[in-house]
């Protein structure tokens, strides 16, 4: 066994460190560090500088505009943009849309799609999920009705993530009701400006929205539109949550976190002395660091196995690795004590200091990632996947 | 041994869970604890003429109750709707004036007509009375005083700081003092009290013990809150599993969920006796420790009823619209207030001390 990164991958951790610190702005940054929301130009900002070294596409092959990185690059790329506190990429053209075209897309969908999703031209959403199909994805409702060259959809998605800023969403509908539920679903790309579309915001728990109703009534798409065999979805679906969890787990992200952790730790004071110094607090944080020095052998070990992530242990690293990130969450916000309490707004962080500013929005984060068991396959649903490959049943 | 409520209480409780159910509505609930003042003046009114005030002093000392079951019979109700009136802080000021005697404002409290606040905390001396910096010198308080409850409606201000060497009680009319009011994030409002030579009155030169079992009063009150609203959350997660569809059945129906809401029901049972503890030792010398224990319980209990509440719903438990996000809230926030689970461990640790033998 040998533990070390490669000389090349050290190259590649150097190259990609020395880039983030001459380009990543430090409001940018600082946005990130103290869990601001991002507008819409944040986002569209970053990724267009990324892509100046055609790095935004992380997973996409060279020939298609993408870095050709394996999965070895990659987790260097996600863990160091963590540590430099730079923006997630928004992943639902980049990481979701863009692999399906480039594994079941025709060439002219490859040609029209992918370079407007890489300049930033066209904005994806997700339509998947729906009012009564969740957990169950499999008995969506959404109809699409064959009327000569289209498609005539009517029914409604729902947690469409940042879909306020979208342009187009693609979509799972119901293309048949015979057989299994799993055998009638298509997929489907939606312009988001076709008449009878109505996006409506979600607030969430804590205040903010990044997710939204799509209400979908007599919208025409063209049958051309379709990715895929009709009725054949449900095969493009799997393989798109399979990309959706290949950086699941979050490594990069939640030693960040612990970092900034540990600095509040050192930051406020209790009873006299810095928090750090508290057992009961040094305690939970030396807790959590050991499972995430575990989760990232984890993630690694899975890495060098296999170049993506696949059944069962995808589904323990997102397990483990979104619980991992509440808990550090957890301990954010309990660390400032009452001072956790006020209601997150850039008046009382400015103007009232009540809570070190990149702080302030800890409880706030708290109630947000509360998602991360939820979305993407809940946890739930991640220990079926576990369960069905263990027992085989 | 008898644990039923006495004839006075439920009839408190009773009247009090018609009219905040009346008067509280989810979407009034949620206008009144983000916006405006985040607080209601004729949902104020209403608790007043019910005598909620009254309930929480003695008759010696101008109310009609008092007792550690008294405060544990309103506050329950005011979690079961989730309350956001700053009931809190007016107990926490009751209690303080009754122990210096300060009767008149005590019967202006009760009455409605006027509120007041409690300001303890400061940046640095969370859980700790201990590291308060605030100073009264010469007629006048200096300091700042931070997320103190209820702040934003009062028009007094109890304020704990030290002058020479004591740590003391003195009053400050709100307006008086720069008052920056906002809301918190589970609802309700607080301030930060900008002392700055502001001239007050010396209530008590020597007010620690008052102070704790006012901070006392305080939390067993926030335990109570706790159960009444943990015993909503449950009610609600119960229902939506029973309605939810997913694979063809009501998810209740799955065992795995079945057993989560049993373990968390349990954990409901287990706070509510701790509170029922705490109540019972309330006028005894094992007040302090009795509420720690209860209140690290109800700590930890309230993060496994939110959480799992919250997940058990799925997406919808993480929207604003939906009631149970904002228990949920309310129940994790909780823990923030009057020190949390580890200080109430440290405390419970320092008055039990395993190490000498008993």
């Amino acid at each position: 066994m040998d533990l070390n990164f490669t000389p090349e991958e050290e190259a590649f951790r150097e190259e990609v460190r020395t880039f983030l610190k001459d380009n990543l702005s430090e409001d940018l940054a600082t946005k990130v560090r103290n869990g601001r929301e991002l507008n819409k130009q944040d986002i569209e900002s970053w990724h267009a500088l990324l892509q100046t070294r055609s790095w935004l596409a992380a997973t996409w092959p060279e020939e298609y505009g993408g870095p050709g990185w394996n999965a070895v690059q990659r987790h260097i790329f996600e863990e160091e943009c963590a540590f430099a506190n730079a923006p997630r990429i928004v992943p639902f053209g980049l990481g979701m849309l863009g692999p399906v075209l480039i594994k079941f897309g025709t060439e002219e969908q490859k040609k029209t799609i992918l370079p407007r999703i890489l300049s930033g031209e066209d904005w994806w959403c997700q339509g998947y999920s729906e009012p009564g199909a969740g957990s169950d994805l499999a008995s969506l409702k959404t109809r699409a009705v064959r009327d000569g060259d289209d498609y005539i959809i009517n029914g409604q998605k729902t947690w469409t993530t940042l879909g306020q800023f979208a342009d187009k969403i693609f979509c799972l509908v119901r293309t048949s009701t015979e057989g299994k539920p799993q055998q009638g679903i298509s997929f489907v790309l939606v312009d988001l400006k076709t008449p009878g579309i109505e996006m409506r915001p979600i607030k969430l728990i804590e205040g903010g929205y990044e997710v939204n109703e799509v209400f979908f009534t007599d919208v025409r798409v063209p049958v051309s539109n379709r990715v895929g065999e009709e009725n054949q979805g449900w095969t493009i679906a799997k393989y798109l949550l399979g990309h959706e969890r290949t950086n699941i787990a979050g490594v990069g992200a939640s030693t960040e976190a612990l970092n900034q952790l540990k600095a509040l730790g050192r930051k406020v004071k209790r009873y006299g002395k810095p928090l750090a110094a508290d057992p009961l607090f040094a305690a939970r944080v030396a807790e959590v660091e050991i499972d995430l020095e575990a989760m990232r052998m984890t993630n690694l070990r899975m890495l060098f196995g296999t170049s993506d992530a696949q059944g069962s242990v995808s589904s323990m690293l997102k397990i483990k690795g979104t619980v991992i990130r509440q808990e550090i969450n957890d301990l954010a916000r309990r660390a400032l004590g009452p001072a956790a309490s006020p209601f997150p707004s850039e008046d009382v962080i400015g103007n009232y200091g009540i809570a070190p500013p990149e702080a302030a929005a800890n409880a706030a984060n708290y109630f947000n990632n509360r998602k991360l068991s939820i979305f993407g396959g809940s946890n739930e649903i991640q220990r079926n996947i576990i369960a069905k490959e263990t027992f085989g049943a | 041994m008898d644990f039923t409520p006495t004839d006075d209480r439920r009839m408190i409780a009773d009247s009090l869970r018609r009219f905040l159910s009346d008067t509280y509505p989810i979407e009034h609930r949620n206008k009144v604890a983000y916006d405006g003042a985040f607080h209601d003046p004729d949902g104020w009114a209403g608790l007043a003429e019910l005598g909620i005030m009254g309930a929480l002093v003695s008759e010696d000392d101008g109310g009609f109750g008092g007792a550690g079951f008294d405060i544990t019979t309103v506050f329950e109700e005011m979690g079961r709707k989730i309350c956001p009136e700053p009931l809190l802080a007016n107990l926490m000021a009751l209690r303080l004036y009754a122990a210096f005697g300060k009767s008149e404002r005590i019967e202006a409290i009760v009455a409605g007509s006027e509120r007041a606040a409690f300001a303890f905390d400061e940046s640095d001396s969370f859980g700790d009375l201990g590291e308060i910096s605030t100073t009264f010198e010469g007629g006048k308080l200096t300091g700042r005083k931070t997320v103190v409850y209820g702040g934003q409606a009062a028009d007094w201000i109890l304020v704990a700081a030290k002058s020479g060497g004591k740590l003391g009680l003195y009053e400050v009319k709100a307006s008086d003092a720069e008052v920056l009011a906002y809301p918190m994030i589970d609802g309700g409002g607080a301030a930060e009290i900008v002392l700055d030579g502001t001239p007050s009155e010396c209530i008590a030169e020597e007010a620690t013990d008052a102070i704790e079992a006012a901070l006392d009063a305080g939390r067993l009150a926030l335990c109570a809150e706790a159960v009444g609203a943990m015993d909503v959350l449950k009610e609600m997660t119960r229902d939506y599993l029973m309605q939810r569809q997913q694979f063809g059945r009501p998810i209740a129906l799955f065992q795995a969920l079945q057993h989560r809401l049993v373990d968390f029901s349990i954990e409901i049972e287990q706070a509510r006796s701790i509170v029922i503890h705490a109540g019972g030792k309330f006028e005894t010398e094992e007040r302090a420790l009795a509420v720690a224990k209860a209140k690290n319980l109800i700590g930890r209990a309230g993060k496994l009823v939110a959480e799992e509440a919250v997940q058990m719903h799925g997406g919808i438990g993480m929207t604003w619209e939906y009631a149970g996000s904002h228990y949920a809230k309310r129940l994790i926030m909780i823990d923030h207030q009057l020190g949390d689970t580890e200080d109430q461990l440290r405390k419970v640790m320092a008055l039990t001390d395993i190490s000498s033998a008993a």
